[in-house]
């Protein structure tokens, strides 16, 4: 058995991902780069005696240094060395992507072309010599078909053929870059060979290049050798002051130019025949004239978002419902076979229900990837970006904003968890940050319930006005605080929006469930053990240090009175009068117990400060629970004003004993909705940031969300009650 | 007649003449393909007038106004075109 390392490459479109799957299938998985948010996806294939190893490149248009996926497939190429690249490129748009096979060429790795969409090409009525390609690239060719798997077989035996014949060894491809250039190449090309200059990684040609394009990647890691870097900056420098003389022009571009000439002059000796009369619209120009029409086009989108988002949170409901009573069942259990006590709580309060917590999104995330990878296969997500961008770059982030923000909530009820994933799509590093920040104040589906009970307590008459309000709020806030971090923290230039609008497709179903299966499994795994801690450490927060046994036992002796009453009354409605008074005194100890904690303790130590925004410690303590998922606010509330979980109508009463509590009124109530709406995100949300951008921004959005959101709302009560 | 992309029409036909845009954002231009030479036609432009979508080598590109702007191009006359 033989064991060869392979890789993917190719533009984004080309088919490059569909290949991988139909060669792979489902013995994948997929990692991280460290320290950058690429994704690193290797499978294997069992091809005759032979294993391969497949790693599948990020898809990238060049290979300049310029974005994380360029550089890191230059890694991948000239650190693991690969017996050889497969280059995938669409057939119908060669032009276009052998100037990234050109690239390999001149790196000199071992190359085989794979001119997929070959479909395409014979259905628009082209037709392409691949012998004559492949005589003049100098590079085997096949032609395949991803989606179908035609080529597939002929593939990987060209792989192995390809990979025993190169051994491994590097030829790289000399082009002529014209008069001007080309003697400056030999110049630093002598240099570079002389000094053994970084040549035990790249050609000697390729260095040279790449100093010429002012190649920031390159001239860093040259810095060991600073005398001979510092003769080849010089070359570069007099080259390119030449050039902007006496071209108006400048290496890079002129580097550029040449190579797309010799992709033309190669493609014009008949290696491409156009159809004589070209079928010029084809179906994505007829889709298009109505999926991007003025009028029709925005219209026909915000129904598709809207279907998709009660579709996702509709069917999403039901698997969410059967994991809660399955998750309720086991704590049920776990309660009857451990004793009472502190294992017993830390067990059906810490990590049955902290792990359920994290599962019961599970389904969710799921449903909503399906989708997701269903617009973005199909080309439809490049559209919106295209229809929103005007809009969205205003407030310094990209067209592709749009789609995290409506997840997580900006129609009323999504989830920033999702919501937060599917700012993927972003390929901009600083707009995809900012959308990531914002996402979260977005009304999502656990803040509901508080604005429900809130709005029911206070302002009843006007609930869907209010609700409205809410939303437009949330909207107006991440646009706001986006402008606010583009303009600072996060300030630059905007990312050139310069994107491809692909063919549209139907996306494959095996692509659509890889690509949603790899989204969950990592969603379980990454967040699974860490919101398991916290879950603990919050349990730990709302249950240490334990009452006093003084208080203890207190409310025992208490109960064990009203225990005895009970048993020897035999009248029905004193019986019931009893039994209620019983329940009375447990909510009454868990609310002294809660008060007791540390979380009660910090609820009340914060009461100081709280107070200028209209919060009395109850409010805090549920707050601070909120932290851990926004669900818990209304329960902790119910806990703090010693509403058994029993009662049935638990958000009426709870509501009513709000109203009636004579720290809350009006200001204070709009002045929690506010700050329930933008304050910290939830900590199922802070490990997904933290997990898209990194530790430090997740850490930075929980405090500076925080504060945004408690600055406003004391300015908010501070003006009501002055009002009032 | 030499003109910018902001200038032309939807349908308009162009070869591109010069680009002036350097670092970033002439590279990412360069990488998509539009080099001096290059033919373009504008296929459309989003419900806002801006982003644009032009057509070149065979696929569609779209590209902010005040990015294409970097991009010089002689416009083909329409009769030139037919």
């Amino acid at each position: 058995m033989q064991n060869n390392m392979i890789a993917f490459a190719g533009n984004p479109n080309a088919g490059k991902t569909t290949l991988f799957n139909t060669i792979t299938g489902s013995r994948q998985h997929v990692g991280n780069y460290p320290g950058i948010t690429v994704e690193r996806k290797e499978g294997t294939v069992q091809h005759g005696d032979h294993q391969l190893n497949i790693i599948d490149l990020p898809g990238c248009y060049s290979l300049t240094a310029y974005t994380q996926e360029e550089l890191v497939s230059r890694q991948v190429l000239v650190d693991e060395r690969p017996d050889l690249v497969v280059n995938v490129v669409d057939a119908t748009k060669l032009e276009r992507h052998l100037y990234l096979t050109i690239q390999f060429l001149e790196l000199g790795i071992p190359v085989i072309l794979a001119l997929n969409m070959m479909d395409d090409v014979r259905n628009k009525g082209m037709s392409i010599d691949i012998a004559a390609l492949s005589q003049s690239l100098n590079c085997p060719a096949i032609s395949t078909v991803a989606r179908s798997g035609e080529g597939k077989d002929q593939l990987l035996d060209q792989i192995i053929e390809t990979s025993s014949n190169r051994a491994g060894k590097w030829s790289p491809l000399a082009i002529s870059y014209g008069t001007d250039i080309d003697p400056a190449l030999a110049k630093m090309e002598q240099i570079i060979n002389d000094n053994g200059f970084l040549t035990e990684r790249y050609p000697a040609r390729w260095t040279a290049i790449k100093y010429l394009e002012g190649d920031e990647n390159l001239q860093e890691q040259g810095k060991q050798f600073p005398d001979i870097s510092q003769q080849l900056i010089e070359i570069a420098d007099n080259l390119h002051e030449h050039c902007s003389k006496t071209l108006n022009s400048f290496p890079e571009a002129i580097i550029a130019d040449y190579r797309y000439g010799f992709i033309h002059a190669l493609l014009r000796k008949g290696v491409v025949t156009m159809p004589s009369v070209e079928n010029r619209l084809d179906i994505t120009d007829n889709l298009d004239k109505v999926l991007t029409h003025k009028v029709l086009g925005p219209t026909l989108m915000m129904a598709l978002l809207y279907t998709m988002f009660q579709v996702t949170f509709s069917l999403g409901d039901y698997p969410m419902q059967l994991l809660e009573t399955i998750f309720g069942l086991l704590a049920d259990g776990a309660s009857q076979i451990l004793p009472a006590g502190h294992l017993q709580s830390l067990i059906v309060s810490g990590v049955i229900d902290g792990v359920g917590g994290v599962l019961s999104f599970v389904p969710l995330i799921m449903i909503m990837f399906i989708m997701i990878a269903f617009l973005e296969d199909s080309g439809y997500m490049a559209r919106v970006a295209y229809m929103m961008d005007k809009i969205f770059r205003i407030f310094g982030l990209h067209g592709s904003s749009v789609m995290p923000f409506i997840i997580s909530g900006g129609i009323a009820g999504g989830c920033a968890v999702p919501g937060v994933m599917a700012a993927r799509t972003l390929r901009s590093p600083r707009e995809k940050l900012a959308t990531i920040l914002t996402a979260p104040f977005m009304p999502c589906g656990a803040k509901i319930p508080v604005f429900l009970l809130l709005i029911g307590a206070f302002f009843a008459d006007h609930r869907p006005m209010i609700m409205f309000s809410i939303t437009l709020t949330a909207w107006f806030m991440a646009l706001i605080v986006a402008k606010l971090l583009r303009s600072t923290l996060i300030k630059g230039e905007s990312t050139p929006f310069v994107m491809e609008l692909p063919p549209y497709r139907w996306p494959t179903l095996q692509g659509v469930i890889i690509h949603t299966w790899e989204r969950t499994w990592e969603y379980i795994k990454k967040a699974g053990t860490v919101i398991l801690a916290i879950s603990i450490l919050l349990w730990a927060a709302m249950t240490f240090p334990s009452q006093s046994s003084d208080t203890l036992a207190t409310f025992d002796s208490q109960r064990q009175q009203l225990m005895q009453q009970l048993s020897q009354d035999n009248d029905k409605q004193s019986t019931q009068h009893i039994a209620s008074e019983i329940e009375q005194l447990n909510q009454q100890q868990n609310m002294e117990a809660l008060k007791n904690s540390y979380a009660g303790r910090l609820g009340l130590a914060l009461e100081p400060i709280s107070q200028y925004a209209g919060f009395n410690w109850r409010t805090n303590i549920a707050l601070i629970g909120g932290v851990a998922a926004k669900e818990v606010i209304v329960s902790t509330l119910g806990t703090a004003y010693s509403i058994g979980e029993s009662e049935a109508e638990e958000s009426t009463s709870l509501a009513t004993r709000i109203a009636k509590d004579p720290t809350w009124n009006k200001s204070a109530a709009v002045s929690a909705i506010i700050f329930v709406l933008l304050y910290a995100p939830c900590f199922v949300t802070i490990v997904v940031m933290a997990r898209e951008s990194s530790w430090k921004w997740a850490c930075f959005a929980l405090i500076f969300n925080t504060t945004i959101a408690f600055s406003l709302a004391t300015l908010i009560y501070q003006i009501g009650i002055r009002l009032a | 007649m030499i003109c910018s992309i902001r200038q032309l029409g939807v349908h308009d036909k162009a070869t591109v003449t010069s680009i002036t845009a350097a670092g970033e954002m002439g590279r990412r231009l360069r990488d998509m393909g539009l080099v001096p030479g290059t033919e373009i036609e504008i296929v459309g432009r989003a419900p806002l007038k801006d982003p644009v979508a032009l057509r070149l080598r065979g696929f569609t590109l779209t590209l902010r106004n005040n990015e294409a702007d970097f991009i010089h191009v002689d416009k083909r006359d329409a009769l030139d075109a037919e």
